[in-house]
């Protein structure tokens, strides 16, 4: 193939290479693999390949370490989504990424192509994209540019999803000064499929053709995943001259894009497929070339453009939106134009898999790059960054020790107007949540629940299904990120356990600082220890996710902040158990573990004292164990009538959420021995409220005794929409209503 | 009875619908937007999404569509067609139903459980009692229906539904998208063709929340019957 010629060598090149984000060691890998000087394209590939946001250079020596295999695990990290086995012939695929820079350059389309993006990632693996969830971290929400970003991120969301219809069905909305110059758009997407119909990103035969699917190719994202993603904001914020960097969606062909896959693999037409994300052609030829182990030829004159004059280095580096890359042996290649013809998207071969290692472009007739796949994909450079122990300074303070607030039904009703706590209706009234019939507990509750769709006849009849939850902690992590990281796994696992599913598998975004930055990179080595370490004791192994580095502006980095996503699995989803009592005379008992002193980096002391400080609780990661095992037990046995775990703002927070759904009260006596602020506000993990029938509480308490749970019984629900903790106060529920929901729309300025 | 459920490029409720028409005992039959046939079916449901993109103006490009010559004429001989959200949209863009629809007051998009109260006494509401109170979804960007002569519409008993309290009050806290009088919902003067922007064809399903909407999409079994 090198009779073809050999690629012009670019003018300047070092100067160029550094340019475009590689730093002089990486350009001297470049031309050693090379045997010469690279080319403009050539440097445009390898810089946008060997970029932290798709080489993972910094913490791929880290991310080694997490346990990434379990029984019902059919495809791990590696592909574009882990893939789970549901049962019954069927399988679920499921991601979360960050699209945390764009969303802050340009908030709407930041937002839109975030989601779009992970909606291809489940799309690739073969699945029917059938839910988002969208959790969200932003700065001070009293600042006008965090309201900026608040409307743009939401819209652009609910934008890109309701068009595309796929559900909207949960997600958190979490507001922190550590995130004011950068927010934190996660967007975590599943899909569901036959599991003998999983597609992989590899090319299978010299021969095939491959077939660029979808929008034309226009400079839009140039740079996203080296220049945005890739670096830090400055002093200032945010450079108004990296606004082209951001790329731009466009839902409806988004929509056709699904429609025509979903067809192409119900035909089996297809040898291989790659979404085209960051580093567009560049990334989807040399990652499915490399793992084949074979080459690739393609003529980027054959690439649809918006914009004819652009550059052979432009074409392959795009990022615009709505695109990918199928191979396609010769046979079926007619029949592969005919299903997107019929959807009305573009099709187009442009080139072919070849034996070699080579990746090679032309353009205008001429050799453009050369160079191995395998070098760009899978040899990019990995680093040992210097790593200092992080140490926040203000995690060595007892505050648990600290006074009582004089008045605790005014700490409440602080609390509860957090907009951390309060209702998120605002944000979730703008997604469809229920397209595609199989939302049966969408946004607002701790964990969705969807039916699946059924595979035959006794799906029908008893259908299976899923729950999903997401849960970040940034100042947990941030007072001490390994055991900050395992309370964030745990509480993803329990909501999880609460709907009565069995939690069985993970994603993970892992949003952090400057990787340049040795406590940072101290803060990521523990978090993926703590991560690691909850994830093999929980049984949820990490199946894929990603990493976002450089959410730092000058010398303000965000909190470390893990956010993990959960899927649990029902054999039989009706059995799903809800956050909210149900019936007056229900008995309330508290499960998994006692309250204990957990008010370091709570909600209280933030929003009473405004203070970060303290330790974060400790877990007990067998005791969490045994407590998913009890929820299932007895949601199977039928006996919960509601579960709800204590977090955020803790048992005050719970029980209130518990109570309003259906305008129930609760008689409460508060444990023993503990004192009024702790048993109101303490994080402490492995706890959740459970109502039951009262007849059903004596075997429930033998069903506690047996697995080794502790239990205690809490009280009672009641008619009378009151909060009654005996011996300490009443707390007005159609008050903490009116506060619940005013709390959002207040911190943002809007009218409730 | 087969029922017809159109698919544009971009309808996202096709299939909910088709779902909806087979818990009321229908049998749902795609009808491609590409094809002026309608496969011989005995009433047709346009159902909701973002047609072509929804580009230029909600259902503005879907009326151009050769199936909608279709259904324009299987409506003009009488046939029963159901425009749901999208589709009321379109049959509205159309021509076969009166007023339009405009982007919401607030220009957001609003997705909530809506009580509605039914108002005719027309083909899509057999078998409920005009002042019942129906609690159904809405979702959508441009659902603010506007109309020049809205007392002619409710004189001539077109009005479907209209947004409500839950206790069947009619008044503008209860209108979600600033909408003429709280119109949900309308038909043509003939009866034959209706559509509204809250979505029926998700409150279907006792275990996914309310079953109200089986009234109105079981309706259309008895505007064939009626013929």
């Amino acid at each position: 193939m090198s009779g073809l010629g050999i690629p012009k060598p670019a003018p300047h090149a070092p100067q160029l290479a550094k340019e475009l984000g590689l730093t002089e060691d990486e350009y001297g890998r470049v031309v050693e693999i090379l045997g010469r000087e690279p080319s403009v394209a050539e440097l445009g590939t390898f810089s946008v390949m060997w970029s932290e946001h798709c080489s993972y250079k910094s913490s791929k020596i880290y991310l080694r370490t997490l346990p990434t295999t379990g029984e019902r695990i059919l495809v791990g990290p590696g592909e574009n989504a882990g893939v789970v086995d549901v049962g019954n012939g069927q399988a679920v695929t499921f991601k979360i990424e960050s699209h945390n820079h764009p969303s802050f350059v340009e908030p709407f389309q930041g937002a839109t192509t975030g989601v779009g993006g992970i909606i291809r990632d489940i799309l690739t693996m073969g699945a029917r994209p059938i839910a988002i969830m969208d959790p969200l971290r932003f700065g001070d929400p009293a600042l006008d540019k965090t309201r900026w970003v608040v409307d743009g991120v939401v819209q652009g969301i609910g934008h890109y999803g309701n068009c595309l219809g796929v559900a909207t069905v949960g997600g958190e909305t979490v507001f922190d000064p550590s995130y004011n110059g950068n927010p934190l758009v996660n967007a975590l997407c599943v899909g569901v499929m036959r599991s003998d119909r999983i597609q992989l990103a590899v090319a299978e035969r010299p021969g095939d053709i491959a077939v660029l699917i979808g929008q034309r190719t226009g400079r839009d994202g140039i740079g996203g995943a080296s220049v945005l993603a890739s670096a830090e904001f400055g002093e200032d914020g945010v450079d108004e001259a990296k606004r082209p960097n951001v790329q731009v969606g466009d839902p409806f062909a988004g929509k056709l894009l699904i429609e025509s896959c979903l067809q192409l693999y119900a035909e089996d037409l297809l040898s291989g497929i790659q979404d085209m994300g960051a580093a567009g052609i560049a990334c989807s030829t040399s990652e499915m070339a490399s793992k084949a182990g074979l080459g690739m030829l393609v003529d980027l004159d054959k690439v649809p453009l918006r914009e004819p004059s652009m550059e052979a280095w432009e074409i392959l580096c795009s990022e615009s939106q709505e695109r990918m890359l199928a191979l396609v042996s010769p046979d079926k290649l007619d029949r592969v134009l005919a299903v997107c013809a019929r959807w009305g998207i573009d099709a187009t071969p442009i080139g072919e898999v070849i034996e070699g290692d080579r990746l090679i472009f032309t353009h205008h007739g001429e050799v453009v790059h050369d160079a191995p796949a395998k070098a760009l994909a899978d040899e990019g450079p990995t680093y040992h960054r210097p790593v200092e122990d992080w140490v926040h300074p203000h995690a060595h303070e007892d505050v648990d020790a600290m006074a009582a607030p004089a008045d605790l039904g005014e700490a409440i009703r602080t609390v509860l107007a957090s907009p951390n706590i309060g209702s998120a209706r605002f944000v979730y009234e703008q997604y469809d949540s229920i397209v595609q019939h199989g939302t049966a507990q969408g946004p607002g509750a701790d964990a969705a629940v969807l039916r699946l769709p059924a595979m035959d006849a006794e799906d029908e009849e008893y259908p299976r299904g899923i729950a999903l939850a997401t849960d970040g902690n940034g100042r947990w992590c941030a007072l001490d990120p390994e055991e900050g990281a395992k309370l964030v796994v745990a509480e993803a696992a329990r909501n999880v356990a609460c709907t009565g599913a069995v939690p069985v598998a993970a994603t993970n975004c892992l949003n952090f600082g400057s990787p340049e930055r040795a406590e940072v990179m101290g803060q990521f080595r523990d978090t993926v220890k703590g991560l690691g370490e909850a994830c093999l004791a929980l049984g949820v192994p990490i199946t894929g996710g990603n990493v976002s580095f450089y959410n730092q502006t000058g010398e303000a980095a965000i909190h470390p902040t893990p956010v993990i996503g959960v899927l649990g699995v029902f054999e039989q989803v009706v059995t799903h158990v809800p956050n909210a009592f149900r019936e007056a005379g229900d008995v309330l008992f508290l499960v998994g573990a006692p309250t204990r002193p957990g008010l370091g980096g709570s909600e209280y002391l933030w929003r009473v004292h405004d203070r970060i400080a303290g330790r974060p609780p400790r877990i007990d990661l067998e005791e969490e164990r045994r407590l998913h095992g009890l929820l299932w037990a007895a949601a199977e046995a039928q006996w919960l009538r509601s579960a709800h775990d204590v977090s955020t703002g803790g048992m005050v927070v719970s029980l209130v959420e518990s109570c309003l759904p259906y305008g129930l009260g609760a008689r409460v006596v508060p444990e023993q021995g503990v004192n009024p602020v702790q048993f109101l506000f303490s994080e402490s993990p492995s706890r959740v409220v459970v109502s039951l029938r009262a007849p059903d509480a004596e075997q429930f308490v033998r069903l506690c005794e047996a697995r080794g749970v502790w239990a205690q019984k809490l009280g009672m629900v009641i008619e009378e929409p009151v909060l009654q903790f005996q011996d300490l106060l009443d707390v007005d529920l159609t008050e903490a209503r009116r506060i619940l929901d005013a709390a959002l729309p207040a911190a943002l300025g809007l009218d409730a | 009875m087969r029922v017809g459920v159109v698919q544009f490029p971009g309808s996202c409720d096709e299939r909910d619908a088709a779902f909806a028409l087979t818990v009321v005992g229908a049998e749902p039959v795609l009808l491609w937007h590409g094809e002026a046939d309608l496969a011989g079916v005995e009433a047709v449901v346009v159902p909701g999404g973002f047609s072509y993109g929804d580009y230029l103006r909600a259902g503005a490009l879907a009326r151009f569509s050769p199936v909608m010559g279709a259904v324009a004429d299987f409506a003009a001989q009488g046939g029963p067609v159901l425009g749901i959200c999208n589709g009321f949209q379109v049959l509205c863009e159309a021509g076969l139903l009166p007023g339009a629809l405009t982007r919401n007051e607030n220009l957001r998009f609003i997705h909530r459980s809506q009580p509605l109260r039914v108002e005719a006494d027309c083909a899509w509401t057999r078998g409920v009692v005009p002042g019942t109170v129906l609690t159904i979804p809405i979702k959508h960007g441009e659902g603010r229906y506007v109309h020049d002569d809205p007392a002619e519409l409710a004189a001539n008993g077109q009005v479907l539904v209209r947004y409500c309290h839950p206790d069947g009050t009619v008044d503008a806290a209860a209108n979600p998208n600033g909408s003429l009088d709280n119109i949900a919902g309308v038909t043509n003067l003939a009866g034959n063709v209706a559509g509204l922007m809250p979505h029926p064809e998700h409150a279907v399903d006792a275990f996914l929340g309310s079953t109200d909407g089986r009234a109105i999409v079981g309706s259309v079994l008895q505007a064939v019957a009626a013929r």
